[in-house]
């Protein structure tokens, strides 16, 4: 019969490390249902039946933060056969307190203790069988980068699930609180099976509400208020943190007996490191030159270097010389030829070629420069200076509601919003998770560029200020919506404080960091993909047939079914001072990637001379300046292109990383109405003062909007305590 | 006197905890209980959170968190 062992451990104890060595290449990777927390799973090596379930990372089985919650809602109703618990030995005491939790649990645990090795390199030394006696469970030491140990480890565990001995919990607290418990457990017997009697217990003690509500029936009815509160009263705390000291009391008497550390030695490689790395006057120096290597790297020269060989090259018109030794056609002229020869209609050729392969560039031609940025980003995650960047910018960004983490994908954002959006995996809080994925694609990214160029340089004679005041205006929505979202209902809440481990500074596997790069791609490659796909095919579907359904060449833009629905959606847009067809549809068309923009105008002003538009549309300026007519409807235009909804790549990464159709809707449709707010008051204030726009009701929309959004910023609110209602009910749907 | 008001290189004991739900849980599980030894190592750059070392790993806490911690100085 098939058996499932759950992998549980702290953060940053090797879990990844380990899990990859007992599964190889066998891997699944996923969400849990309806949050963002990553699910792997994996067939353990050489074994068929045995599934190895990845638990993501936690200190505790406390029911306050998402990951906690995740993991002990899988723990208690999946009941896994066994847990493999992976414990860094050279941080004892903190990995032992989730242990003594996992023991509770009544599911046969395995204890590994990770990096022996170095912990015997400083002199310490550990005795396993001390430590296991007092856990009441089997330990082994192992090196999970060495891949020593693990074999045994997992046998083991295997063995211990087949087994199906029942467990015993060996760790007693004080003798008060073991009375209170046992009076619980008393009360439990026969309402609750054997083996999570004790657990049940501490939960029921702990005032654990959430698992209270999951125990049967008459369990759930016990009142065991009179036993807390006697407890309570004579240790004068809470019980949630009477139970919580008795643990760290009960590993600090393990420690003492198993434990043998060697006298105060001096810095470790990790605190030489951090003097200088977190020093107050070089860290921030340090920081910026990281930050733009990895930018320069993987976003200014090899990462794009790839990735327009991949779409001007790969996926351009012409054949390619491969190193000069041959000529090899593009995917699209293969695809021309190959439909010339079978002699399909033109409608047919278009879709096959500038909708489905052109769609398929848009997937895959952002892949190279994502690999490389999530090559650097594995790095800085794995070997531990992740962390330090949360804590040298936590200041700054908790004020808008985003961690310190969120400046990475906001910096990558300038480049590409695609991988911006997806190294927002790296925040740890699901709060500041979505806020981040959120507002990332604020800032202008190289595709949005040409659209400035193009509005500078017909509008305001291409003057260098326009393009600053795009940084501005993106940085300044992203600290707008962080302020106001964190106010309202969706975002109130905050499951846990800023309380964050700075982890031992350690070389990661390559190995590690290619599976967790390849991981990243692919899966934007499949949850991503289809969106982009699909999109784009409809989008030029739209845009080259008319209501005939009859193929229009692409100069005949004007009468395709996007033209006309573009001209259905001018009202809508007049209040912002460019309600006409053509402005539309070029926005529109900006969906499939925002430097389409300029192409669209080109098409519409029927642009035929002699050379290639220019990627800033030079040779269109002088219609474009006629078209929109004054600097003030230019920028309107520009701002709503800037701030709405991202292309259709990044609203795939969106609703990759979000793994939620509702928060993915919810993105896309606040980018778009703060996009609508900021054009409209842009228009009708900045056209008001100007002379060129009369009041009219929509200078008081202005006013009311500016007003608003005053409101949102300053009004008071005080940060809860607890999940929020949308968490609770991704918590549901994740129990579900 | 709270975790708070410490300088970098100080040791101390932490004596209370005030606060409660989930703010107080986290920061207890992290090692933060009655009874525990912390050193101050550092103040991030920007003036916040604060680096310590408690129970022989490196932690960081935002001052506003750190005035939950009542400690005693030692030594």
């Amino acid at each position: 019969m098939a058996i499932t062992i759950a992998l549980a451990g702290n953060p940053n104890a090797g879990k990844t490390t380990l899990f990859n060595q007992l599964t190889g290449s066998n891997q699944y990777v996923g969400n849990w249902p309806g949050v963002t927390v990553e699910k792997k799973e994996g067939k353990l090596k050489g074994h068929k039946d045995v599934v190895i379930a990845d638990l993501p990372g936690i200190y505790s089985l406390s029911p306050y933060t998402l990951e906690e919650v995740v993991a002990r809602n899988y723990l208690i109703n999946n009941r896994p056969d066994a847990i493999l618990n992976i414990v860094d030995g050279t941080n004892l005491e903190r990995n032992l307190y989730l242990s003594t939790q996992l023991k509770e649990l009544g599911i046969p645990v395995v204890m590994a203790i990770n990096m022996m090795d170095v912990v015997e390199k400083n002199g310490d030394v550990l005795n396993l069988e001390e430590l296991g006696k007092a856990m009441g469970c089997k330990v082994v030491s192992i090196s999970a980068l060495r891949n020593k140990g693990v074999a045994e480890a997992s046998a083991l565990a295997v063995a211990e699930a087949n087994g199906k001995n029942d467990t015993v919990v060996q760790h007693k607290f004080s003798e008060q609180v073991e009375g209170a418990i046992n009076s619980i457990e008393n009360l439990l017997e026969g309402n609750v099976p054997e083996s999570q009697k004790r657990f049940f217990a501490i939960k029921l003690f702990e005032r654990d509400d959430k698992i209270r509500n999951e125990m049967p029936e008459k369990a759930k009815n016990l009142d065991v208020e009179s036993i807390i509160a006697a407890v309570e009263k004579a240790e004068d705390d809470d019980s949630e943190s009477i139970i919580t000291n008795e643990r760290y009391n009960f590993i600090q008497s393990i420690i003492e007996a198993a434990y043998v550390k060697r006298a105060q030695k001096g810095l470790t490689v990790s605190d030489k490191i951090d003097a200088i790395v977190t020093n107050r006057f070089l860290a921030i120096p340090i920081f910026a030159a990281a930050m733009f290597l990895v930018y320069y790297i993987s976003i200014s020269t090899v990462g794009t270097a790839m990735t327009d060989w991949v779409n001007d090259v790969l996926f351009g018109s012409d054949p390619w010389s491969f190193f000069g030794l041959v000529e090899v056609p593009s995917i699209p002229g293969i695809a021309t030829s190959a439909l010339e020869a079978m002699n399909v209609s033109e409608a047919i050729q278009g879709l096959v070629i500038d909708g489905i392969i052109a769609g398929m560039g848009a997937v895959i031609g952002f892949l190279p420069q994502m690999l490389t940025f999530f090559f650097f980003l594995a790095f800085l995650e794995g070997c531990g200076y992740m962390a330090r960047v949360a804590f040298i910018m936590d200041r700054i960004f908790r004020k808008f509601g985003l961690s310190g983490k969120s400046f990475i994908p906001i910096l990558i954002g300038t480049g590409c919003g695609v991988p911006g959006v997806m190294a927002s995996r790296t925040v740890e809080n699901e709060r500041d998770r979505r806020m981040t994925i959120m507002t990332t694609t604020f800032i202008p990214c190289s595709a949005k560029l040409p659209v400035i160029a193009l509005l500078a340089g017909a509008m305001f004679d291409g003057s260098a200020w326009v393009g600053w005041s795009t940084y501005f205006l993106g940085i300044s929505a992203i600290v707008f919506s962080g302020i106001v979202l964190k106010k309202t209902k969706m975002f109130a809440g905050k499951p846990a404080p800023f309380v964050m481990e700075l982890p031992a500074y350690h070389w990661p596997r390559l190995i590690d960091i290619l599976k967790s790069v390849g991981e990243r791609g692919m899966s934007f490659v499949k949850k991503a993909g289809t969106v982009i796909l699909l999109a784009t095919i409809l989008v030029w579907f739209l845009s080259r047939f008319d209501f005939g359904f009859n193929y229009l060449p692409e100069e005949d833009m004007d009468s395709s079914i996007l033209a006309a629905f573009g001209n259905t959606l001018t009202w809508l847009f007049a209040p912002l001072g460019w309600g006409k067809w053509k402005a539309v549809v070029a926005a529109l068309t900006g969906l499939i990637a925002k430097e389409n923009v300029v192409g669209t105008f080109g098409t519409l002003f029927h642009y035929a001379g002699a050379e290639a538009l220019a990627d800033s549309g030079d040779q269109i300026w002088p219609q474009v300046k006629e078209y929109f007519a004054s600097g003030i409807v230019g920028y309107s235009f520009l701002a709503f292109n800037l701030l709405c909804a991202p292309c259709f790549a990044a609203i795939g990464a969106i609703k990759r990383e979000m793994n939620n159709g509702r928060w993915t809707l919810f993105a896309v449709a606040w980018e778009c109405f703060l996009a609508y707010c900021v054009s409209l008051v842009i228009y009708q204030v900045g056209g008001l003062v100007t002379g060129e726009v009369s009041f009219n009701p929509f200078t008081i929309v202005a006013f009311i909007l500016i007003l608003v959004g005053l409101w949102g910023l300053f009004r008071p609110y005080k940060e809860a305590e607890t999940l929020s209602d949308s968490q609770e009910l991704a918590v549901e749907k994740a129990r579900a | 006197m709270t975790l708070k008001d410490l300088k970098p290189g100080q040791s101390a004991v932490v004596k209370k905890l005030s606060g409660e739900g989930a703010v107080k849980r986290r920061i207890m599980d992290m090692g933060l209980t009655k009874g525990a030894e912390l050193l101050v190592r550092k103040v991030a750059p920007l003036g916040d959170p604060l680096e310590l070392t408690v129970r022989g790993y490196e932690l960081s806490v935002r001052k506003a968190d750190a005035e939950m911690i009542e400690v005693e100085l030692k030594n």
